[in-house]
């Protein structure tokens, strides 16, 4: 966090994401905000409280359930100069509006050569527990990590949460946004003057010498929960939240693998082609060759999402066994270790309570 | 139906016509010497639809195309001479070498891009529109597709939500019974178009005739209703075309269309039936002065560079 200071007030998640855009829609009358149920009682699980009271059914209103033309809508509005905000209440969602993202608003500024722009952010979230299961709960970034043209945003906490969404709304390019439910209720000090956080710079969360450990979206929390875990056997983590992964500030990254020569990267999504495989790629290939190198990656059990906790706890990587596999690393010599049941439990996250 | 016209506005819709069925005859006749690099989708046959529609039109109205999309973007004023340099694939084209024959824009114009996937400008142009309601202007949208891709589901939901806001759009349809080469039978439950849409609330019209008149008239009353805020509204239009999906041939040896089906179209022709309107000098200056912006266009392509190498990594990002 950049230092807020001692007077700043606490906002929760949802809070920030719900001031950042009222702020940039006071501020720029160009702004408008459209999707499923933003102006309804719920207002996108908080997210959108308060905007139509404030701006008025002009500048935020429903949409029929077309997600792949209303993102052609935003795109054709977007090149007009208007900046939307496109809100679906869960990632898996944009999967209906994938041609629109790919084939033109990724592509549109390169393919026209200059003479359009596409300043969007398709806002959406992702789901977890409570039986939210195989269809609300995917972390879909890595997707559109792949294709030029898409900025792709992951805000771990609070203060991110408003700043990206600031520097998302004007930014000229679309932006990909993924929020996490579960990071909805948390708190952080959030500066009530509209600030951005810069995209392509990653936040050092931790300081600590003996492994890097990069977590993106909600496991950057889970991170900082197996970092206190592992403080009790004295293995210190360099935590690093890239909060943008395109742009990828992967100097960062490479700058703490260089010292710690450890690095596991615990993705909010599958392994296979994802983030993680990208972010391990990068250091290997920036540091292969000058001397040892230890890389690991976690991210979802290669399923799909299953609704019983029974086993929806073993589908995610979670404090206890991300700092497990940190010590594995940490302490190759060492006995293995695993966290204390109890311990474990009390850093994991307040149980949420249903229904979404 | 002609009789109403003043000779400015026949020879204006003239020089217009001609100018596009010539440019691309002469792209055509260039296409085989490999200098444009990029697939080409002729619209010869069907001009007089962007030609009708696009007179009726202000600079400041916008229309959207396809990837058949160089009558729209010449009928609207885009500029040729940008046009064939970025089908040469230079830097001076109207993408900058970026987009080629099926990617054309001309902001100037008010031309938006044009795209290769069958149906993603539709919703594009009804953003457009929505955002120049929002500003209060009485400037329209004019949207050209073909009956494929009056087939995609972001057709229907596009018409709904253009409908449902009362967008300032123009929906064209540019009817030529073919998907690439599967004909329309095989691919359409009924021919009931513009019933379909009607159902959305929309004033749907349809023209058989190939009348390029018939065009302007019924597009100018539809215009003046979307600036007047009454929404949205559609034209289909029949037409043929004449050569190859892609490419500058015909291709009636291919056994998927006999040639007698395009002959009516080819015997009612716009182009000389129009060119018979006017009296001869004035036909004859016109079609001069076409001949020399498409040399002019020719020229230009030939000489402007080609991009430089680390072009490549411009405009990824805005």
């Amino acid at each position: 966090m950049s230092s807020p200071n001692a007077a700043t007030r606490q906002l929760r998640y949802v809070d920030a994401l719900a001031e950042a855009v009222s702020q940039e829609m006071a501020r720029d009358e160009s702004v408008f905000v459209f999707g499923l149920d933003v102006d309804d009682h719920k207002a996108i699980q908080g997210s959108t409280r308060g905007l139509l009271e404030r701006f008025g059914p002009e500048r935020i209103f429903t949409t029929p359930l077309s997600e792949d033309a209303m993102t052609g809508v935003a795109i054709g509005a977007a090149m007009a100069g208007m900046r939307p905000i496109h809100v679906h209440i869960r990632m898996d969602f944009l999967l209906l509006c994938m041609n629109q993202l790919v084939n033109m608003a990724a592509k549109a500024h390169y393919m026209y050569g200059g003479a359009v722009k596409v300043p969007m952010v398709a806002r959406s979230m992702i789901g977890k527990s409570w039986g939210q299961g195989a269809q609300h709960s995917q972390g879909l970034h890595s997707m559109f990590m792949h294709v030029p043209g898409l900025k792709v945003v992951a805000p771990s906490n609070a203060y991110d949460a408003k700043g990206c969404m600031i520097a998302a709304i004007r930014d000229d390019n679309p932006v990909i946004f993924m929020e996490h439910r579960l990071l909805y209720p948390t708190e952080a000090p959030v500066p009530e003057a509209p600030y951005t956080v810069e995209f392509g710079r990653a936040r050092r969360m931790l300081e600590g010498g003996d492994i890097t450990v990069v977590g993106v979206s909600n496991m950057a929390i889970e991170c900082l929960r197996a970092a206190e875990l592992l403080r009790e056997v004295d293995v210190g983590v360099d935590l690093i939240d890239p909060i943008t992964l395109v742009p990828l500030d992967i100097d960062t990254i490479v700058d703490s693998v260089a010292r710690t020569r450890r690095l596991l990267v615990v993705d909010n999504s599958w392994i296979n082609c994802g983030a993680s495989a990208e972010i391990a790629s990068q250091v290997s290939e920036r540091l292969g060759g000058s001397g040892p190198l230890q890389i690991r990656r976690m991210g979802f059990a290669p399923t799909t999402c299953p609704t019983t906790p029974a086993l929806e706890q073993h589908f995610y990587p979670n404090p206890s066994t991300i700092a497990e596999a940190a010590y594995a690393m940490a302490r190759p010599n060492g006995s293995p270790w695993r966290p204390d049941p109890e311990h474990a439990r009390l850093a994991y996250q307040a149980q949420f309570k249903g229904p979404f | 139906m002609t009789s109403q016209y003043t000779p400015e506005t026949i020879a204006r819709l003239y020089r217009s016509l001609y100018f596009i069925r010539h440019y691309e005859e002469r792209v055509a006749a260039i296409y085989p010497s490999d200098k444009i690099k990029s697939p080409v989708h002729l619209s010869i046959g069907q001009e007089f639809i962007s030609v009708g529609v696009c007179d009726v039109l202000r600079p400041d109205d916008a229309v959207s195309g396809t990837y058949r999309g160089h009558a729209a973007y010449l009928a609207k004023g885009g500029d040729p001479a940008a046009m064939m340099a970025e089908m040469f694939g230079k830097a001076t084209g109207s993408a900058a070498g970026r987009g080629g024959s099926m990617h054309l824009v001309d902001t100037k114009a008010n031309v938006l891009g044009a795209s290769a996937v069958v149906g993603t400008t539709i919703p594009i142009a009804a953003g457009y529109a929505l955002a120049l309601k929002r500003q209060k202007t009485d400037r329209v949208v004019v949207a050209f597709f073909g009956d494929g891709a009056s087939e995609e589901g972001c057709f229907y939901e596009t018409l709904n939500f253009a409908a449902l806001h009362k967008l300032p759009i123009l929906f064209v349809c540019e009817n030529n019974f073919y998907a690439i080469h599967e004909p329309q039978t095989k691919r359409w439950a009924t021919d009931r178009f513009c019933e379909r849409v009607a159902t959305f609330g929309i004033d749907a019209r349809k023209i058989t005739s190939g009348d390029l008149f018939e065009v302007r008239d019924t597009a100018a009353e539809l215009v003046d209703k979307l600036r007047r805020g009454e929404g949205p509204a559609l034209i289909e239009c029949h037409a043929y075309r004449w050569r190859e999906h892609v490419g500058p041939n015909e291709d009636y040896d291919q056994g998927y269309r006999p040639r007698t089906e395009m002959e009516p179209w080819e015997a009612r022709d716009e182009v000389p039936r129009i060119a018979a309107l006017l009296p001869e000098a004035e036909r004859a200056a016109i079609e001069a002065e076409a001949q020399a912006a498409i040399d002019a266009a020719v020229a230009f392509a030939e000489q402007s560079p080609f991009p430089a190498a680390e072009e490549l990594y411009r405009h990824v990002f805005a």
